[in-house]
């Protein structure tokens, strides 16, 4: 083994080792930043340093998906294996890539320059394919990370030099309330965010409402939580606000990995004032004087301006001591996650920040009287603390001017795919999906609609007779189609459904995080059978291990990702029977025969 | 504590509040099968075989940490329950090699789970560990239910000798760096081994005896092993 020399580790370790093992994931990023990876003697003086047990540090480093025992490339080139990505080209992508290094998929280059990994999503659906890259200088020992967006075969010269453009997000809609200073290409600065009548709600709140007038504003305006439960937003801060025991803690969720889910990345990298307002309000509701602000690894830009936006803030007397002149003392602390869709489930987020392998916890207790540290905590989705300021600064009725009784205000939707103009929209709860996927994005691309994708990898699929439902809770669920975290992915008639399904089960099968049986051994057999299904050999018996295998994951599973990791797989089942029950060839020859309406098994992608 | 009363498949029970449905359910003959609980650990709820079915909840209810309360009604045996049961118990089977898990076993007749299901499917073959003169360690055989982890960390040890590898299907007992077991912080206190359902961890001696050896050829293994280790 070669040596380390443990001298700069050591001084980079010496702010990080007082706070013990919840520094455990910032240890291991500043670690790996110095030395490409994470060797033995390096990881066990992050254990020496911060107490944490050497069997512990193995763990979490294996846990997550960023973070490398064995030596990586000083280039690390992530490609999207997801749907949206799949659908512009990703795979030849990633095969040119490896032709060019000389390697298999997840494999490192001879020379150690290149490591070419399959990744999931990375947030950029709207601007597909989408590469992340690590790149790490032995001679400084440093490393950056960036992730370039709607990536051409031809740019491979680009790629290996890490060089790119970035998302170039489109952001529309009926409506700006809260995006009117996303899509622009930058963050909008504090001074910015203060003309659109930024800050206003901060100020109202601390110097002019008592926390449960804040708590009572929030319950009138019906807000719930848009990363996917839909969480009544107040009822959860009065729930911690009235738990006893201390301190409390505020966190926000940035951890959107949700398959075609990327509006929390335009909030962040267009408006991030306006969520650490919204934070900054609820944690005077609930009491809080720590906010953790957990973002994906995969985000790094993101990552970059919400820093930015909070050394802003705190310049300008919006956090730190007695903000305000309110004698509320505040402070914020980013968190980057390193690769684990299952830190978005909000007790594997808080295991996460606790410095452990990210695994769900048991519920209840729930997070509002046992939650971050086992104490009172309040944890929201980025886009729900960004519609705080506007419920706070207008008021609870006018907020509930947009949207319905049962889903009130306004909603960003994450449209991707087979569109014209696929980007973040943001719309009134009510407009059908007619008005979003035509008058909107601009119609379907590259032939007739075959089907949406409602809600994610979580989610349900969607066909030409939902179109005219409206988009609310109350009218997605009539229609048996979640909303979840906002994802409306559109394929045309000539996409092979099969293929993206199976993309959907092996992101299940490569996020299950292990803990409870039906989703650690479900989401691999899923995947299996899948692959079956996806070669046309399905054997006799499969759709009835299918259904009891996605039941079991639906009924038994300890959270919420194994409750929904067959929910896609299911509702293909219901949408294309024929899939699941004949074989390939008998399939293809209905085709043939002309049966008319959709197609539902067309040619085979290039792969 | 104030009594609850709530009906489990169909009969009345009063016990304390606080009381899981598991212990519940034990107070009066009904049988909820477990593989992961055990008395003395802290219990995770994640092999989710004792899931009972609670009247008004959206998912089923695990058994070993689910409380009971006033008015409850569960039901142990429903359609529902068996059907998880019996596919957890067939996947697991398929990965998981349980010929020597005498606890499990009559649960794979119980739900009348089919061994051969998912047999195309990935096993989780791992060779056998043989590192140190006290246990081995075959992790083909290990279900996962966290209890050595658990008494080697805050159940009972504090010794943090093993952790976890990976994730997902391929999650493994794991020590830091795969050292061998006389390279970690294990104390060899046997706690491990005591708790393991499914003969994953064994004492070295019994499986020496296993393999055929004869028990002058087991103290000779034995005894120069526990040499080398004083000496390393």
């Amino acid at each position: 083994m070669p040596d380390f020399d443990l001298t700069p580790l050591r001084a980079a370790l010496a702010d990080l080792a007082p706070q013990g093992r919840t520094a455990l994931l910032p240890a291991l990023h500043a670690a790996q930043s110095l030395y490409g990876y994470l060797p033995e003697p390096v990881a066990a003086e992050v254990g020496r340093a911060l107490g944490v047990p050497l069997a512990d540090i193995h763990g979490v480093i294996d846990f997550y998906s960023m973070f490398y025992r064995e030596p990586a490339g000083n280039t690390i080139l992530r490609v999207c294996a997801d749907p949206a990505c799949a659908l512009r080209g990703a795979d030849s992508i990633l095969n040119a890539m490896c032709r060019r290094a000389k390697v298999m998929p997840g494999d490192t280059s001879f020379d150690g320059r290149y490591t070419i990994e399959r990744t999931t999503c990375l947030g950029l659906c709207n601007a597909a394919p989408a590469v992340n890259i690590t790149q790490y200088d032995p001679a400084t020992q440093t490393s950056g990370d960036i992730s370039f967006a709607r990536v051409a075969p031809d740019a491979l010269d680009d790629l290996f030099a890490a060089r790119g453009r970035g998302a170039d997000d489109f952001v529309g809609g009926d409506l700006n309330l809260i995006t009117v200073l996303c899509g622009r290409g930058r963050a909008a600065t504090l001074e910015e965010y203060e003309t659109v009548g930024g800050m206003q709600a901060a100020k109202r709140a601390l110097r002019k409402m008592t926390p449960q007038q804040v708590i009572d504003e929030v319950k009138q305006s019906g807000l719930v939580g848009m990363g996917g439960a839909a969480f009544p937003t107040g009822v959860k801060w009065e729930g911690a606000a009235k738990a006893p025991g201390g301190p409390k803690y505020f966190v926000v969720n940035a951890d959107e990995s949700e398959p075609g889910t990327f509006k929390d990345r335009v909030l962040m990298e267009g408006d991030p004032c306006r969520i650490i307002e919204g934070a900054i309000v609820g944690a005077y509701a609930i009491g809080a004087s720590k906010i953790y602000f957990y973002i994906r690894g995969e985000y790094p830009t993101a990552t970059e301006r919400v820093q930015s936006a909070i050394d802003e803030l705190r310049a300008a007397g919006y956090l730190g001591k007695n903000i305000l002149g309110s004698g509320f003392d505040l402070d914020i602390e980013v968190r980057r996650g390193a690769g684990a869709y299952i830190c978005g489930e909000e007790t594997a987020l808080f295991e996460s920040i606790e410095g452990k392998r990210g695994l769900p916890r048991v519920k209840p207790p729930f997070p509002v009287t046992h939650g971050l540290f086992g104490k009172p905590t309040a944890i929201n989705n980025v886009e729900t603390l960004s519609k705080v300021p506007y419920i706070i600064t207008h008021g609870a009725a006018a907020f509930r001017r947009y949207g319905t009784e049962k889903s009130a205000g306004p909603k960003l939707f994450c449209v991707s795919g087979d569109v014209a103009r696929p980007g973040v929209y943001e719309v009134p709860f009510g407009i059908t999906i007619r008005h979003l996927l035509d008058d909107l994005a601009g119609g379907v691309e590259g032939g007739k609609l075959q089907t949406i994708l409602f809600g994610g990898a979580a989610g349900a699929f969607a066909t030409e007779k939902d179109l005219d439902v409206r988009l609310t809770f109350e009218d997605l669920r009539a229609a048996g189609l979640p909303l979840g975290s906002g994802v409306v992915m559109v394929f045309n008639e000539t996409r092979d459904m099969r293929d993206m399904l199976l993309r959907l089960t092996k992101f299940f099968a490569h996020e299950s995080c292990g803990k409870c049986y039906p989703c650690q051994l479900g989401t691999q057999r899923q995947m299996e059978i899948i692959e079956r299904v996806r070669e046309g050999k399905m054997l006799p018996g499969d759709s009835e291990r299918l259904t009891d295998v996605g039941w079991t994951m639906t009924d038994a599973s300890l959270c919420g990702l194994g409750q929904t990791a067959a929910s896609a797989v299911l509702s293909a089942m219901k949408v294309w029977p024929e899939l699941f029950g004949k074989k390939k060839s008998e399939v293809r020859s209905r085709k043939s025969e002309g049966k008319g309406g959709k197609k539902v098994v067309a040619k085979k992608q290039k792969r | 504590m104030a009594d609850v009363t709530l009906t489990i498949d169909g009969k009345a029970v009063s016990v304390p509040a606080g009381t899981t449905i598991l212990k519940a359910a034990q107070g009066i003959g009904e049988h909820v099968p477990t593989i992961c609980f055990h008395e003395h650990c802290t219990a995770n709820a994640l092999c989710r075989v004792c899931v009972v079915e609670v009247e008004g909840a959206r998912v089923l209810s695990p058994a070993c940490v689910a409380q009971v309360s006033e008015g409850m009604k569960v039901q142990t045996r429903s359609e529902r329950v068996q059907r998880s049961r019996r596919t957890i118990l067939e996947m697991l089977d398929s990965a998981v090699d349980l010929s020597e898990a005498e606890s499990i076993q009559p649960m794979l007749k119980e739900y009348a789970a089919d061994g051969e299901r998912f047999a195309d499917g990935a096993r989780r073959d791992h060779p056998l560990l043989d590192d140190n003169p006290m246990y081995i360690r075959d992790y083909a055989k290990c279900v996962l239910c966290w209890r050595c982890v658990q008494v080697c960390a805050d159940d009972a040890q504090y010794t943090y000798a093993i952790n976890f590898g990976k994730r997902g299907f391929e999650t493994s007992i794991a020590t830091f760096f795969d050292k061998p077991m006389p390279a970690t912080t294990c104390v060899f206190c046997g706690q491990c081994v005591g708790v393991c359902p499914t003969g994953a961890l064994k004492p070295k001696r019994e499986w020496l005896l296993q393999e055929g050896a004869t028990p002058d050829e087991i103290m000779q293994a034995t005894r120069a092993e526990r040499r080398r280790k004083r000496k390393a």
